[in-house]
C-alpha cells in the first residue's frame, strides 16, 4: 500500500492504495465517482478523460500513486454549486449526444482542449510554424482533430463539434483558464 | 494487473540506483505504454520506478552553438510540439509529435517513452498467440495471420512486426541523438543506431541496457531541417497510426540542385527507416527531376518483402515519397526566393 494524498474535485483525499490501482478505478470504485466512465481502459476510447492538475489525460492509463499531490478535476467537479458549466450547458442544449455514456470524457475533454487553444498549443490541422491564433482560429476542422481522442459510438458527433463552437465563441476569460491557472492547495 | 513494488525517484541517481541489479523492474513516465502493457500482460515489471518527479529532464532548449534542439526525455508531446523553436526550426519534428495519438495522449507521453514505445501488432498484445517477441522462441502468429499493418522492411522469418512511432522517424532523419545515464557512466547514442533488427532476437528491439535511463535527446539542425515535413498516410484522418510516413527535408542551391536532402519512412519498416539510397540519388540532381525521383523511391523499397496483406505499403510508398519530397521541395523553394529578395 502506498499513502496518496491529492485533491478530487473540492476534497482534499487521503487514502492508502495500492500501486496497482488506476486513477479511474479509484474515482470509480473507492470514491464512488461513477462520472468518469470506463470505456475501452486501454487509453484508446477517451471515456475515462479527466484534468490533472489542468491538463486533459486518461484515468485508466494514469496510475493512482502518480497524482500524489496533484489536483484532479472529473465532470462531477465541473459544475459550480448554482449552474452547470457552460459546456455541460451548450452539449445540453444541442443534444450533443444519445446513449450518454462518452459524454462525461467529451466535455472533459472539450474543457482541456479550450484551455490548450487558449495557450496556443497547435494541432495537426495547425500550421505549425505559425503561432496558434488561439479561439478565433478554432475551426471544425480544428475542433474535430482536437477532439479525436474521445469515440462515440452513437456518432453524435456533428452535435458534439456544434456545442464546443459556441462554447469556443466565448471569449477566453471563464472557467477554462481559471482551471488551467488553478494551483495545488495545501492538503 | 499483475502486482508489483512502486517507488518514487527523486533524482537521476536515484532512479538508476533503483534499477541498478533490477532488470525487472521499469521506469514509469507517461505510461501510455507501460500501463497498458501491464493490464494485457506482455510487460509484468516487480519494480516500478516513478520518474515524474525529475524536473531537470523537462526542459526544452534551442542553441545556436552547435545548432541544435535539445529536449528532456520526460518532456511531454504535446509541449514539444507546441515549443515555437521546435516548431520553426525543425517542422518535421514537431509534426511528428503532433499527428499522433490524441491530446489526452500527447499530454501524459513522454518523448524518452515514445521512443521505446511497443509493436501494436495485435499478435505481441494477446498472450493467447506464439509470439517471439513477447516470448522468444514461441514463433510467430503474425507471419501467416493478420498481417495488414505489420513491416515489409528489416523483417526476419523470426518476426514480422512493424516499429509504429512517428517521433523516431524524423529524429533517424536529421541525425539526432539520445543523451542516457545508467551506473556504468552516461553515453550518447545516434539514433540510426538506437534500434536494433529482429533478426533472430525480436525480444530486444533497441541497445539499451537494463537499468539505463534517457536523459535527454538532441536534434541537430541544419537549413534542410527548417524545409521539413512529416507526411502521414493513415487508414483515419487523426488518432491512428501511420500505414507509411515520410519525414523528408531538402535545401536547394540557387540553380536548384539538391544541397542536402533527408527521407526516412515509418509504419512499414521493423525500425525507423532511413533511406540513405534514396538521399544519395538525389544529392547534386534537380528538384523537379520526376525520372530521377521515382528512381530514387524504388530504390528504398527494392529489399522490401510484402506478407499476404500488406503489399499496398509499397504502392502506398511509391507515391507518399514523392509527395513527400514535393512538400518539402516547395518550402526550400519559397525559403530560397526569400534569401534572394
Amino acid at each position: 500500500m502506498v499513502d496518496l494524498s491529492c485533491r478530487i474535485n473540492d476534497d482534499n483525499v487521503a487514502a492508502p492504495v495500492e500501486p496497482w490501482v488506476t486513477l479511474l478505478d479509484l474515482l470509480r470504485e473507492r470514491l464512488h465517482l461513477t462520472g468518469t466512465k470506463k470505456g475501452c481502459n486501454h487509453g484508446a476510447c477517451g471515456a475515462c478523460t479527466v484534468l490533472v492538475d489542468g491538463r486533459r489525460v486518461l484515468s485508466c492509463l494514469t496510475l493512482a500513486v502518480t497524482c500524489r499531490d496533484r489536483r484532479v478535476l472529473t465532470i462531477e467537479g465541473l459544475a459550480s454549486a448554482e449552474s452547470a458549466h457552460p459546456m455541460q450547458d451548450a452539449f445540453a442544449r444541442h443534444d450533443a449526444l444519445q446513449c450518454g455514456y462518452c459524454t462525461p470524457g467529451q466535455i472533459m475533454s472539450a474543457v482541456g482542449m479550450l484551455a490548450e487553444v487558449d495557450s496556443g498549443m497547435p494541432s495537426a490541422a495547425s500550421n505549425v510554424t505559425h503561432p496558434f491564433e488561439g479561439r478565433a482560429g478554432l475551426t471544425e476542422s480544428e475542433i474535430r482533430e482536437r477532439l479525436s481522442g474521445n469515440i462515440c459510438r452513437c456518432a453524435a458527433y456533428q452535435n458534439i463539434v456544434a456545442a464546443v463552437r459556441e462554447v469556443s465563441s466565448i471569449p477566453a476569460s471563464g472557467d477554462e483558464r481559471k482551471i488551467s491557472e488553478q494551483e495545488f492547495s495545501e492538503v | 494487473m499483475h502486482p508489483f513494488m512502486y517507488v518514487v525517484a527523486n533524482s537521476i541517481n536515484e532512479a538508476i540506483e533503483l534499477s541498478h541489479d533490477r532488470p525487472d523492474s521499469r521506469f514509469l513516465a507517461g505510461g501510455t505504454t507501460l500501463v497498458d502493457l501491464m493490464k494485457s500482460g506482455p510487460e509484468r515489471p516487480s519494480l516500478v520506478i516513478d520518474i515524474n518527479q525529475l524536473n531537470v529532464l523537462t526542459s526544452i532548449e534551442h542553441s545556436d552553438e552547435p545548432d541544435a534542439l535539445r529536449i528532456g526525455a520526460l518532456s511531454r508531446m504535446s509541449d514539444v510540439a507546441a515549443h515555437m523553436g521546435v516548431r520553426q526550426s525543425c517542422p518535421a519534428v514537431a509534426e511528428s509529435l503532433l499527428f499522433v495519438a490524441s491530446g489526452q495522449l500527447r499530454n501524459m507521453a513522454s518523448l524518452g517513452g515514445n521512443l521505446l514505445q511497443r509493436t501494436r501488432c495485435l499478435y505481441f498484445r494477446d498472450r493467447s498467440f506464439a509470439c517471439n517477441k513477447r516470448e522468444p522462441g514461441s514463433g510467430c502468429s503474425a507471419i501467416n495471420g493478420e498481417n495488414r499493418n505489420l513491416a515489409v522492411l528489416g523483417i526476419s522469418p523470426h518476426c514480422i512486426a512493424n516499429y509504429p512511432g512517428d517521433f523516431a522517424v524524423a529524429l533517424t532523419a536529421f541525425d539526432g541523438v539520445i543523451h542516457t545515464s545508467s551506473s556504468s557512466g552516461n553515453r550518447s547514442i545516434p539514433a540510426r543506431q538506437f534500434y536494433t533488427l529482429p533478426g533472430d532476437r525480436p525480444h530486444i528491439e533497441n541497445v539499451l541496457e537494463p537499468g539505463e535511463l534517457i536523459t535527454h535527446i538532441v536534434v541537430p539542425l541544419s537549413p534542410a531541417s527548417k524545409n521539413s515535413h512529416y507526411l502521414k498516410v493513415r487508414d483515419r484522418a487523426s488518432y491512428e497510426f501511420a500505414s507509411v510516413s515520410v519525414a523528408a527535408a531538402m535545401e536547394l542551391e540557387a540553380d536548384g540542385t539538391i544541397a542536402d536532402v533527408r527521407v526516412a519512412l515509418g509504419g512499414l519498416a521493423a525500425i525507423p527507416w532511413r533511406a540513405i539510397a534514396t538521399e544519395r540519388i538525389l544529392l547534386g540532381k534537380r528538384f523537379d527531376d520526376a525520372a530521377t525521383i521515382k528512381r530514387a523511391t524504388d530504390a528504398v523499397l527494392s529489399d522490401a518483402k510484402p506478407q499476404s496483406h500488406n503489399s499496398y505499403k509499397i504502392s502506398q510508398a511509391r507515391a507518399a515519397i514523392p509527395r513527400g519530397l514535393r512538400i518539402v521541395a516547395s518550402i526550400a523553394k519559397s525559403a530560397l526566393a526569400q534569401k534572394g529578395s
